[in-house]
């Protein structure tokens, strides 16, 4: 028995879950398909009084067509995801970039919902939901509301998600035809995080690159745009050489950590190098 | 100590259970229900070798709450074998799949779900399809040919049916 003791809640509806979580207090929490929180459970790094399982709210699981935008919902599982015909057709990049989480395993039980509020700056997804402009539906007590990618990641394992409240859907924009699309990872072995990843959206028109989004993973305390990166590539020949030029500013105005793995200096290098790469093979170079 | 009851299918039979909510699926298998044939390796959940099949698909038995499991059907390495070896199973004998067989209940489980979704893999994607099972004897070679003979062995046993 390796966690410590907690609390269990299996609620059946979005409501009955608001409940549980108010009446568990400030130390509960929520578990989604436990692949980040079952780990910390077991390091006692995470030691909640109550879990409020999500496993069984059938109307969070899902992926349906909304016109100009897919929803998916929170408890949506990665494999569920990678493998569902309308996130393939209409979010290339959220299905290439999902099948890259973890492994087989962690997928089946992961979910796209609580890596988002996981809020982990390594996770693959919040770079790719920061790319997309996705936006967050968050259920509290008071109603829902809607919160823009930008303004979801607030810190290191922080989100807009407050403690009594649970992420529901999300919301992925159609980005209709004429974009290309690439997550390129760089990573040390099989199924580790990434020590930098890069998310490139891109969209040609007559031989020049119209509009580019690149969202960072690994390169902060929360996913980023590499907005200077998409500045310069807005306009230019779709050229592997202006492509290259515009990738040298990937890491512009990033602070990213050093640790065991990757020096800082050298996550930057990683930024500019991958997203050469991202964006090369999403503008078809 | 409060207890949550439970109702799991575990290689076909159904347990009635009492677990705490800390009780990982790993330790329930074991040292709950006594089937021990679902090893515990790195209790990080990075080295698959508690892989078992949820529902049919494979999980690491270390990230699931036994809580989770209620209603479901759970599939170990006890329960491939119908009367006669899996095709998997005996792949992996015919091959020498395994050097100290630590990893080979995980992989065989993992080699499974892979061969259910994709009955034909290339080696890349057998390689892919098992990069959540680490083998410490870097066994990976025969362990590779070993799922590439159960795939062949399997679509023979498909097409005969």
């Amino acid at each position: 028995m390796i966690p410590a003791s907690f609390d269990y809640a299996r609620p059946d509806s979005v409501e009955t879950a608001l409940a549980a979580l108010a009446a568990g207090g400030e130390d509960a929490k929520v578990l989604a398909g436990g692949q980040s929180l079952v780990p910390l459970l077991r390091l006692r790094l995470a030691y909640p009084s109550v879990l409020v399982d999500l496993g069984g709210v059938s109307e969070l699981r899902g992926v349906r067509d909304d016109g100009d935008a897919l929803v998916i919902g929170a408890m949506t599982t990665h494999y569920e995801v990678m493998t569902n015909a309308l996130v393939r057709e209409h979010a290339g990049l959220l299905a290439e970039a999902t099948g890259t989480v973890a492994d087989p395993a962690v997928r089946h039980r992961g979910t796209f919902g609580g890596s988002l509020a996981h809020g982990d700056p390594a996770g693959d997804l919040p770079a790719v939901a920061l790319a997309y402009g996705a936006q967050m539906v968050i259920a509290g007590s008071g109603g829902r509301r809607t919160v823009e990618a930008a303004d979801f990641f607030v810190d290191y394992l922080q989100t807009a998600v407050g403690p009594d409240e649970v992420l529901v859907e999300v919301r992925v924009p159609k980005l209709g035809a004429g974009w290309g699309h690439h997550y390129e990872k760089f990573h040390r072995t099989a199924q580790a995080w990434a020590l930098v990843g890069v998310a490139a959206l891109v969209r040609r028109s007559n031989g020049s690159i119209a509009e580019a989004r690149v969202g960072l993973t690994n390169m902060g305390t929360t996913p980023l745009r590499a907005s200077a990166a998409e500045a310069a590539l807005a306009g230019v020949d779709a050229s592997a050489a202006a492509v290259a030029s515009a990738a040298d500013h990937a890491a512009d105005g990033t602070s990213p950590s050093s640790d065991l793995h990757a020096q800082s200096d050298y996550r930057e290098h990683l930024a500019r190098v991958l997203t050469r790469r991202a964006v090369a093979s999403a503008a078809g170079l | 100590m409060s207890t949550v009851p439970i109702s799991v299918t575990v290689d076909g039979q159904r347990y009635e259970s009492d677990v705490e909510p800390r009780q990982l699926l790993v330790h329930h298998l074991r040292d709950g229900l006594g089937r021990v044939g679902t090893p515990i390796g790195c209790d990080t959940s990075n080295c698959g070798a508690c892989t078992v099949l949820l529902d049919g698909k494979s999980v690491k038995s270390c990230a699931v709450l036994a809580v989770q499991t209620d209603g479901r059907s759970v599939t170990t390495v006890q329960g491939l074998a119908n009367g006669t070896w899996h095709p998997v199973q005996q792949a992996f004998h015919a091959e020498h799949g395994l050097q100290c067989g630590y990893c080979t209940p995980g992989m065989m489980l993992a080699a499974v779900d892979l061969l259910t979704e994709n009955p034909n893999p290339t080696e890349a994607e057998i390689r892919d399809g098992l990069e959540g099972n680490l083998c410490r004897c870097t066994g990976y070679q025969n362990i590779v040919k070993a799922v590439q003979a159960a795939a062949v062995a399997m679509q023979a046993e498909g097409a005969a049916r």
